[in-house]
């Protein structure tokens, strides 16, 4: 296995292109090095994109968006005064990833192009409507991030092509996000189930909703019936009985080691419900 | 003698002193399984199976002979030359077989060939380059599957002259015991009661995997470190299985990290040794966790039918269960352990239990903690539970009613001595947490447990140094803070300081034959053999005095460290302490030991009752545990401490069974969870504080009344945390694991 | 294959080794810095064992690659006490009896000081969540969030 630390985005481009076998980045590696570890994946080469100018970064803009370095661990996102108050959502999906010592490598960039579909952060970063910049041998696009992952363990992304930034829209007035997930124990699980939930109120009224499922099916879902039965409502009972069924009928899960069908169903409705509540009162800017 | 007499006798046994081993298990110095190296040291590989029943065509193990890096490759032929001791059988046979495949590979993991390189990477790059052929066979790992006619055969002529006639050959052993006429009691009974129970195969989830450090020449001497709860059975084991004589192999155990049964066996390090003569180095193998839960012995898993009769004052007329465990690939699964426990917490006039022992394509299983004991509590507790919630009858009256006492013919056969059940039953009666009031959603569970308690071989020398120190090697590993409470022991009988007392686990070459650290046996039989060998010192020290003072040596006596004459008419002499005996000694007749050695009997059965209250969020079958309570029957507790800590550490893993540890296997026989990630052992977040209870209901067969506590404390768990979810749910729970998914399952089945 | 020069701080000392692009930082602390203090209990970042700071953050030494660890800061267990002064959670874990078979107890007293560090007066649920990645399967961590937060409460009359 080879290893290099390039001091550019374009470097480890140009890197990865010219590569032969077997090519991983390396940010937190808390993915990259259990998959190596466990003679899983031993890549050819390893690319660690932590030596470039700026991945450690959170900047936020003057219109309130917000650019997240590659290699900003979950730790980081935590601790940072302001991410938190104005995507409680994103910054909780982030911090439920494994234990504190994973939070101290770990990276919702790394989250994404695991490509799991379980990845906590990624249906709250669909639900918030992250957008990634990808960096590659023809230079920059940016994608949303639900178009990154295309099935577990495969991304959109080309020979050559890495992620170079996250970007998360401004939070504006009245809006809220949450996620939760499922697992068995209280922490160091992977998701049976995950749900993220990024809405706006005016008033009392739903005026925006972005709900996104993980671990129901090969990639997160963004799902538009639970927008469709959202908005206009003021999540009433009818409202989240409604959102509970969209969700549910949503999923596409499989039988495996950690859930079956019918409980990753049932469970997708409790905790969209759930989750829209806390977004709901975020948004209100009631506690939560 | 009353049991507060007791209690006020003891000047140091019951107090809680820092343990010896303290300072070097904080600061990162103790040396485990791992820690070491040798000079000119390989590390060895081993190759599994990755297939759950395959025979075994060829093996080419020359590319791999070939590579630079690589020493030694070693394949079960290199086991088969035995000139010293041909023809292992028995135990021994299976030990082999288990270590590395013969024909066949039994189970997924099972290892097939092994090599010795000059770091772990090259040692591993070079499994790579071995190649097996395997003809992939039909395989079963459940139980009930088993032992159906169309399964598949995992060896024949594996079966003992136990197993009745017309049974698969899968099924190896069978018990049956019990007294009375069952079919008579059911007659009597108001109730009846008869439910199919189900648990899953765990494993002890010991935090260290097993490593070793291995040493072996040509000329049939050898040196073997490694982490194990018994180094002589290691040391027995390993010689058999590579031809050399037990005494040319000197076995050091290492600090344990965790072993609650799985470290009774050997399965690393036979093959280090034989790579060792191969390469004619020192080599080191580590277990990776994966191979630790693939490989080494988890419990059996359960397939259980308990029917219990009642009346309708809660009086238990009949009992009958049958047990069928699996136990993977080779004989051994507690069936019977499972049978002859199910019932011995209780006085019962009529009770009949089965046990069998089924064989799996599944790793050989091996102890943990009770073994056995555990599944067949949660069947009968729960039926019991079930019966008392139908009667309308309180849990704790129905046991106490019911209740095992001295004198009592037990289930399995004996007459009970003294036992402390009933005390257990009464402090749980007692107890704060049996009368708090239970928020909605929540459900409280109760249940009792039993373990029979061991004593085994032992052997313990003490040895005085002219500064009036005490060095105490004992046999037993120390894998609860044993050293601790020995030198308490050694202590209280010596008259001197705690602290003045160094406890040393022997090698093998240092002291005679140990019996494992199993059956919860060190404090009660090493520290019973430490305490004969102090008072065998004290007997020296006494005749030292004697010969001083010039008077009979039954006249002096021994009393607070000091020699002391016995009466007034035996002389009027100072106390003579111990350091002064002992800085004389060279002059006064040479050295001053003490040892014991023997077979104790008297280990004392054991109970425990335990109190649980679980939450179930009815819209996720999400269980959460917010209360426990373990009340136990210690005997008399040496050091406080570490009796909590086997309580606290016993029902942990009982919580972990009971809600969402597993075996799960797949289709094709191989085990999907095979990583802490998805094995999902209970962690801090998960867990309440555990309220400890330490009854003292000393035992005749120890010297200070001791019983063993490590196992009886996950015995009640299971069972208890199953009433409290079942409570708590309004569905009865019977299969384990009780994960979210089977909860809902239920609650959508009962709504 | 060509092996990586490292040059890295452990515990205050500079330090040098070469090892494999696929090697540890587990595996080069214990292997070549003989500092076995950290243990591989799973190797998957699963059970925190292998406990170290890197640059002051609480990570899984399993999880880091040995080469990445050029240039760092590194604290492990070895490093807890002063001379001969422990640590006052490591004289505290002894105290209480927060460990029995101790081989998960490096590990979670480095975790525990690095939370004690982050949060002087942590609730008893914080400081189990902290510590999930530690894994101990001998305590029931009962004894071990006592003595974590007794501590705390020392250190916090101390101040």
């Amino acid at each position: 296995m080879q290893y290099h630390r390039p001091a550019s985005f374009a470097e480890a481009s140009d890197l990865a292109a010219h590569a032969t076998g077997i090519t991983r980045f390396l940010a937190g590696g808390t993915d990259v090095l259990v998959q190596l570890r466990s003679e899983i994946v031993t890549p050819d080469t390893l690319i660690d994109i932590k030596a470039i100018d700026g991945v450690r970064d959170i900047a936020r803009h003057a219109d309130g968006s917000w650019t997240l370095g590659v290699a900003v661990t979950g730790a980081e996102m935590s601790e940072h005064p302001q991410l938190g108050r104005e995507w409680p959502g994103v910054v909780e999906a982030m911090d439920l990833i494994g234990s504190t010592q994973v939070q101290g490598r770990a990276t919702l960039t790394g989250n994404l192009c695991n490509g799991s579909p379980a990845a906590d952060s990624v249906p709250a970063m669909v639900a918030a409507g992250v957008t990634a910049t990808v960096t590659g041998p023809a230079g920059d696009r940016v994608v949303a991030v639900e178009d990154i992952p295309t099935g577990p363990g495969k991304t959109s992304l080309a020979q050559g092509e890495l992620i170079s930034a996250l970007h998360i829209p401004a939070r504006g007035a009245s809006g809220g996000d949450a996620y939760l997930r499922f697992i068995p124990r209280t922490e160091m699980d992977i998701a049976v189930v995950g749900v993220g939930v990024n809405l706006r109120v005016d008033g009392d009224t739903i005026t925006e909703a972005r709900v996104a499922l993980g671990a129901v099916a090969p990639t997160v879902l963004l799902v538009e019936d639970c927008t469709r039965a959202l908005i206009g409502t003021t999540l009433d009972h009818a409202a989240l009985a409604a959102l509970a069924a969209a969700a549910s009928a949503a999923c596409k899960p499989i039988d495996d080691k950690r859930g079956t069908i019918e409980f990753r169903t049932e469970v997708a409705g409790v905790l969209a419900k759930r989750a829209a509540k806390i977004a709901y009162a975020r948004a209100k800017g009631e506690t939560a | 003698m009353a049991l507060d007499d007791r209690k006020s006798r003891f000047t140091f046994v019951g107090t809680r002193p820092n343990r010896p081993d303290g300072l070097d298990k904080v600061t990162g110095r103790a040396r485990f399984g791992a820690d070491v190296t040798a000079p000119g040291m390989l590390f060895g590989a081993i190759l599994r199976s990755p297939h759950a029943h395959a025979r075994i065509v060829r093996i080419d193990t020359s590319k791999a002979e070939a590579h630079r890096d690589v020493k030694a490759v070693v394949t079960r032929a290199d086991f088969a030359d035995v000139p010293f001791k041909p023809g292992l059988e028995g135990e021994f046979w299976n030990v082999l077989e288990n270590v590395m495949a013969g024909e066949k590979a039994l189970y997924d993991g099972h290892a097939v060939a092994a090599v010795a390189a000059s770091s772990a990477l090259a040692a591993r790059d070079a499994l790579k380059l071995i190649e097996v052929e395997y003809e992939v066979l039909p395989h079963v790992t459940d139980v009930d599957k088993a032992m159906a006619p169309d399964a598949p055969v995992i060896r024949e002529g594996a079966a003992d002259y136990s197993v009745p006639e017309g049974m698969h050959p899968n099924v190896v052993r069978y018990h049956e015991s019990g007294h009375g006429d069952v079919e008579a009691g059911f007659a009597e009974a108001d109730l009846v009661i008869e439910d199919h129970f189900v648990t899953e195969a765990t494993h002890q989830g010991y935090i260290e995997p097993h490593a070793c450090l291995a040493s072996l020449g040509a000329d049939g001497k050898g040196e073997l470190w490694c982490c194990t709860q018994g180094h002589w059975i290691v040391q027995k084991t390993c010689a058999a299985l590579l031809g050399i004589e037990t005494a040319q192999l000197r076995v050091t155990a290492s600090e344990i990290g965790g072993g609650f049964g799985g470290k009774t066996t050997v399965f690393i390090e036979p093959v280090a040794l034989a790579l060792s003569r191969k390469a004619n180095r020192p080599v080191k193998i580590v277990m990776s966790r994966s191979e630790v839960l693939r490989a080494t012995g988890p419990t059996a898993s359960a397939s259980m039918d308990v029917k219990i009769g009642m009346k309708k004052d809660g009086t238990i007329t009949a009992a009958q269960g049958v047990f069928r465990l699996q136990g993977g690939a080779f004989p051994g699964a507690p069936g019977d352990m499972t049978a002859m426990c199910a019932f011995a917490p209780y006085n019962l006039t009529n009770v009949r239990q089965v046990g069998y022992d089924v064989m799996s394509n599944r790793p050989k299983q091996a102890a943990y903690r009770a073994p056995g004991a555990p599944m067949g509590a949660f069947a009968v507790e729960s039926v019991i539970d079930e019966l008392c919630k139908k009667l309308g009858l309180d849990p704790i009256e129905v046991r106490l009613k019911n209740a095992a006492r001295e004198g009592t013919k037990a289930s399995y056969g004996p007459t009970y001595d003294r036992i402390g059940l009933v005390e257990t039953l009464e402090a749980a009666k007692g107890h704060p947490h049996y009368s708090a009031p239970l928020k909605p959603g929540q459900g409280r569970g109760v249940a009792c447990g039993f373990w029979f308690n061991h004593g085994g071989e032992t052997s313990v020398s003490l040895a005085l140094s002219e500064d009036g120190s005490a060095q105490l090697m004992v046999g037993t590993p120390d894998i609860g803070g044993s050293r601790a409470s020995m030198a308490l022991m050694a202590a209280e009988v010596l008259g001197i300081p705690y602290e003045n007392i160094r406890v040393t686990i022997a090698d093998t070459a240092t002291l005679g034959y140990n019996d494992v650290s199993h059956g919860s046996r060190v404090t009660y039989a090493s520290g019973l053999a430490t305490i004969k060998a102090a008072q065998h010192a004290v007997e020296k020290l006494c005749e030292r005095a004697a010969a001083k003072w010039g008077i009979p040596v039954d006249a002096v006596k021994w009393e607070n460290g000091c020699a002391v004459p016995s009466g007034p008419n035996a002389g009027d002499f100072d106390p003579l302490p111990l350091a002064e005996i002992t800085a004389d000694m060279g002059r006064t007749g040479g050295p001053i030991s003490g040892h014991f050695e023997a077979t104790p009997e008297g280990a004392g059965v054991s109970f425990g009752t335990h109190i649980v209250d679980a939450e179930v969020d009815p819209e996720t079958g999400k269980t959460s545990i917010t209360r426990y309570t373990v009340i136990q029957d210690a005997g008399k507790a040496i050091h406080p401490a570490y009796v909590e800590g086997q309580y606290q550490g016993g029902a942990a893993q009982g919580i972990g069974w009971a809600l969402n540890e597993e075996y799960i296997y797949g289709e094709d026989g191989r085990l999907q969870n095979p990583v802490f990630l998805d094995y999902r052992i209970p962690v801090a977040s998960d867990l309440p504080m555990i309220d400890t209870v330490i009854v003292e209901v000393p035992n005749p067969g120890h010297p200070f009344g001791v019983r063993g506590v490590g196992e009886t404390g996950i015995v009640p768990p299971l069972a208890a945390i199953a009433n409290a979810v079942s409570n708590a749910a309004g569905v009865r729970m019977r299969q384990l694991p009780m994960s979210p998914p089977r909860i809902l399952a239920a609650l959508k089945g009962n709504g | 294959m060509t092996k990586h020069h490292v040059t890295t701080t452990v515990n205050g000392d500079t330090v040098e080794y070469l090892c494999d692009a696929r090697e540890t930082l587990l595996d080069c602390l214990r292997d070549k810095l003989n500092l076995t203090g950290a243990k591989e209990g799973c190797g998957t970042g699963d059970c925190g064992a292998c406990s170290v700071t890197l640059d002051g953050r609480l990570v899984c030494s399993c999880l880091v690659l040995g080469v990445e660890a050029e240039g760092k800061q590194i604290e492990t267990i070895e490093g807890m006490a002063r001379d001969e002064t422990l640590h006052p959670l490591q004289r505290k874990f002894i105290d209480h009896a927060a460990l029995q078979c101790g081989v998960c107890t490096p590990g979670v007293l480095v975790a525990a000081k690095a939370l004690l560090e982050k949060n002087p007066d942590p609730t008893e649920e914080e400081a189990r969540y902290w510590l999930a990645g530690n894994l101990c399967r001998c305590t029931g961590y009962d004894k071990i969030i006592r003595a974590v937060l007794e501590t705390a409460a020392e250190l916090r009359e101390a101040s």
